[in-house]
């Protein structure tokens, strides 16, 4: 029986353990899939919106202000790779030089800072390589990119060490409530508690309606994005916007954090959580951003992928206490800015719960992350570790350069990965130009052997997803 | 101070530390970032090494230990489990392994890294995101090194040399090799391993035809869709064939791995995707000379090995004389020739033959390759009955007919 029981383990479920993890309070985590942040966290564009986009007194606007300013220091706490590198609205024509003036008035209303309309000289300084034609661009300094499942990972695995259960694998069927105590069924377990927090994504009116009435509805929205190689990362300083218009918000063409440039994403309403990439919308992206940058070089494209928004019919974020269903608290349609906003949202769910009883915070709780990336460290840093394990001076990932002992550390973490991508996620490796082509086989044979599995239960990611089928006719080597 | 570092210890490397220990160069050292030398010689248990080099049929880690067998008579230093993490155009060489990180330097250094394939990203081919997708070499390394397979049912993308290679592979350890998918109208893999690979054992093959989406059920792929292409690679509406498979193989190119190459500031070839080279396989950073896959991808590890001697030769030369040349001249490459290696000659030299080797980008008949000079008069002319892009073709020029060159010298073709 636990006191708290949040659904979902993305940005938003994360984020909301982490803070709750800072109370007395019993918590667990049921998560789908075998690792966090594998749903839409894992696939969107890296940015910490500034917050001049949503409607000013909108849910949306409040949170991603909020997030926005907590990011940075949150992400130093946690170890997660975040750049405050800024963002521009470019503008081509006379109608889009009224939308960013729309834009920036809307950014002071919300109460963004450092926002400022720049002429095209001042936005070629910021930005040397743009399309021609700039006639000017709104400057939003304080936006920023951060590396999105890092970010939860962190969130999470801090929540585990001040002892938040987290529940992988168990995807909830059924929940049912008697006598003030919900019980949730899942494809595993059963699990009891006083409050749910629904932080199911994609399907947290699905969740919401196995106990509640219809309150809400997500529509899944497919967004296709190309991943560019560094040569590409190169030419990117900040984030780039199109100019929103009746067309559409355009493509944003960004940085990573780990230097690569990403292009995408177009929104496309689809029936399920379809996360397939189509030719047609790539040609799109493709010709969208040459509005913006007409240099990309799609050769050096390294991957695709898609990602779904859950988007919500009230066209804002819906945080608050299900109507039909008391002690059920839904942070549902968290679509964009959700990741920006996903850290505000969950810091605050303890006012809601505090409405109920009053849970006062732990004497003691980590609220830090140490993470050790070998490529930052100093020389003599470098050799200090290698010094004390020589797993560090053991390059598994050539194009991302990291280090056997990396890969070994995250096996000791609170949340050790289940899959290759899972390392991939928490270290880089297989992250880079070659898309684990070198690196792929070392890391399945450590995952084998750290897992204590057969080789035919390697996963790449989510279940099912198999990289070895048989025994060669020889067997064994 | 180290006279010569080799990076990497594949056919290119190990040739290289070879030939200049021969030549009586002392301090050398050999850096490779696997736990043994070979390179990917060691996942090729196919025959067909050696036929040129060795006058005998090897396999491919049989070729390779023809090498090694011979590099540990000698002094040559070899580094194993090392990882070149940067290097610069003073030659400094930072190293990791597991006795630390640091700055080594030599006087010469030959870049013999080799390359890497291309990955599905490269062709943004569609679909979903399961497993199943794997580079032919990927496949080829869990299948000969680890002793597994990774699939049943296959779909080959690309008719390169290691898809090819693995269809058979894979059909020997029982897996049904369904088809081979090229997107040109020609291969771009050896002839022998069209027929011994594929022919041999009734795989088909779809020229002009490429993969336009892959479906996964359960995470794993379940079918994959091939599409006809016309001239201009624009998918023929229509003309679509579903193909029930669990494994897609990529077979798509493979690319010189250049990173430390760029590190250096060593101008790269965008149509190679190698160092720009001189005869000589001299980079355009003094000292640093290169040779293999890195410079440019082979067919075979028997030319790969020859061009290393010469790079050998002449990172002996360099480090123990002062250079005598007083100008450069280019190498130009008229399509449908698509490159050249070198791409620049130094004059004079003493060599009497200059190797210089091209692919096209389209199949030719009966045709003559000609050497023309900067004023268009065709200086020499090579007969052949046919040049493919699969194929990579050589040609001898007499140094003797451009001695007196003072800008270029192109490289063309005419069909009889």
């Amino acid at each position: 029986m636990y006191d708290v029981i949040i659904i979902g383990a993305g940005i938003v479920g994360c984020s909301t353990a982490y803070w709750l993890s800072q109370y007395e309070m019993s918590i667990a985590v049921l998560e789908t899939h075998n690792d966090v942040a594998n749903g839409t966290t894992k696939a969107n564009t890296g940015c910490m919106h500034a917050g001049y986009d949503p409607q000013p007194g909108s849910l949306m606007a409040k949170y991603n202000v909020e997030g926005s300013a907590m990011g940075k220091q949150l992400c130093e706490k946690l170890a997660v790779p975040y750049e405050n590198c800024g963002s521009l609205v470019v503008a081509h024509t006379k109608e889009d030089m009224k939308t960013i003036e729309e834009l920036y008035q809307r950014g002071k209303q919300n109460g963004v800072k450092e926002l400022y309309l720049l002429d095209e000289k001042q936005t070629r300084e910021l930005q040397p390589r743009l399309s021609g034609n700039v006639k000017g661009s709104l400057y939003a300094k304080t936006g920023a990119i951060v590396d999105p499942w890092q970010f939860a990972i962190a969130l999470a695995e801090v929540a585990v060490e001040n002892g938040v259960a987290l529940k992988l694998n168990n995807e909830v069927k059924a929940i049912t409530k008697k006598e003030g105590i919900f019980t949730i069924t899942t494809n595993k377990d059963k699990y009891q508690c006083r409050y749910i927090i629904n932080a199911a994504g994609v399907y947290s009116d699905v969740v919401h309606e196995m106990i509640g009435e219809k309150e809400f509805t997500i529509i899944p929205v497919r967004g296709q994005y190309f991943l560019l190689d560094k040569n590409e990362g190169e030419k990117v300083q900040l984030m780039l916007f199109q100019s929103p218009s009746q067309k559409g918000k355009g493509v944003a063409v960004c940085p990573t954090v780990h230097g690569n440039m990403i292009v995408g994403p177009d929104a496309e309403t689809v029936e399920s959580e379809d996360l397939a990439t189509t030719a047609e919308a790539l040609k799109y992206i493709k010709e969208q951003s040459k509005l913006t940058m007409d240099c990309i070089n799609y050769r050096d494209n390294i991957r695709n992928f898609a990602g779904i928004r859950a988007r919500s019919d009230r066209g804002d974020f819906i945080i608050e206490e299900s109507k039909s269903v008391k002690n059920f608290y839904n942070l549902a349609g968290i679509a964009s800015p959700g990741l920006t906003a996903g850290c505000a949202i969950g810091y605050h769910v303890i006012d809601w719960l505090n409405t109920k009883e009053n849970f006062v915070k732990k004497q003691n709780y980590q609220e830090t992350r140490r993470k050790i990336r070998f490529k930052e460290l100093s020389f003599a840093e470098k050799n200090e570790l290698i010094a004390k394990n020589p797993a560090y001076g053991r390059i598994v990932c050539r194009c991302e350069h990291v280090t056997e002992g990396e890969i070994l550390d995250c096996f000791s973490s609170p949340i050790p990965p289940q899959s290759i991508d899972a390392v991939k996620r928490r270290t880089n490796a297989g992250m880079g130009r070659c898309q684990s082509g070198f690196c792929g086989e070392r890391v399945a044979m450590i995952l084998k052997e750290k897992l204590n599995i057969e080789f035919n239960e390697i996963l790449l990611d989510k279940e099912g997803s198999k990289i070895l089928m048989n025994k060669a006719k020889e067997g064994d080597y | 101070m180290y006279d010569l570092i080799v990076i990497g210890a594949g056919p290119a490397g190990l040739s290289a530390a070879l030939t200049a220990c021969e030549k009586g160069l002392k301090k050398i050292l050999v850096i490779e970032r696997d736990k043994e030398m070979g390179g990917i010689l060691n996942q090729c248990i196919h025959n067909g090494f050696g036929l040129h080099l060795f006058k005998e049929e090897l396999t491919g880690p049989e070729f390779a230990g023809r090498f090694i067998e011979k590099i540990k008579e000698t002094d040559v230093e070899i580094m194993l489990d090392t990882m070149v993490m940067d290097l610069d155009e003073n030659k400094n060489v930072y190293i990791l392994n597991t006795r630390g990180y640091q700055k080594i330097a030599a006087k010469a250094i030959i870049l013999a890294m080799g390359c890497r394939e291309r990955t599905r990203g490269a062709i943004a081919t569609p679909g979903d995101r399961g497993s199943g997708v794997y580079t032919a070499g990927a496949a080829q390394r869990y299948m000969n090194m680890n002793g597994y397979s990774v699939g049943s049912k296959v779909v080959i993308l690309g008719s390169g040399d290691i898809g090819l290679i693995m269809a058979r592979r894979m059909t020997l350890e029982g897996a049904k090799v369904l088809a081979c998918v090229e997107i040109n109208s020609y291969s771009s893999g050896l002839r022998r391993n069209i027929k011994q690979c594929l022919e041999d054992f009734d795989i088909p093959l779809y020229y002009s035809h490429t993969i336009t989406d892959i479906k996964c059920t359960n995470n794993r792929v379940s079918k994959v869709i091939i599409s006809r292409v016309d001239e201009k690679y624009n998918v023929i509406e229509g003309s679509e064939i579903e193909i029930p498979c669990d494994t897609v193989l990529l077979s798509i190119g493979l690319i010189p791995e250049n990173e430390l190459s760029k590190a250096a500031g060593i101008i790269i070839d965008e149509r190679t995707k190698g160092p720009v080279v001189f005869e000589n396989m001299e980079t355009s950073v003094e000292g640093i000379f290169c040779c293999g896959n890195v410079v440019q991808v082979h067919d075979l590890a028997d030319n790969v090995a020859l061009e290393a001697k010469k790079a050998a030769l002449a990172a002996c030369k360099y480090v123990s004389e002062e250079s005598s040349f007083e100008r450069i001249i280019e190498v130009k490459a008229n399509k449908p020739i698509s490159y050249t290696v070198p791409q620049k000659i130094h004059l004079p030299i003493e060599e009497k033959l200059i190797d210089v080797s091209f692919r096209t980008n389209r199949v030719l008949g009966n045709c003559v390759i000609k050497v023309a000079d900067s004023g268009g008069n065709v200086i020499s002319r090579y007969k052949r009955e046919y040049v493919i892009p699969g194929e990579l073709e050589k040609i001898k020029v007499p140094v003797s007919l451009i001695r007196n060159e003072q800008n270029n010298i192109t490289i063309f073709i005419e069909e009889d």
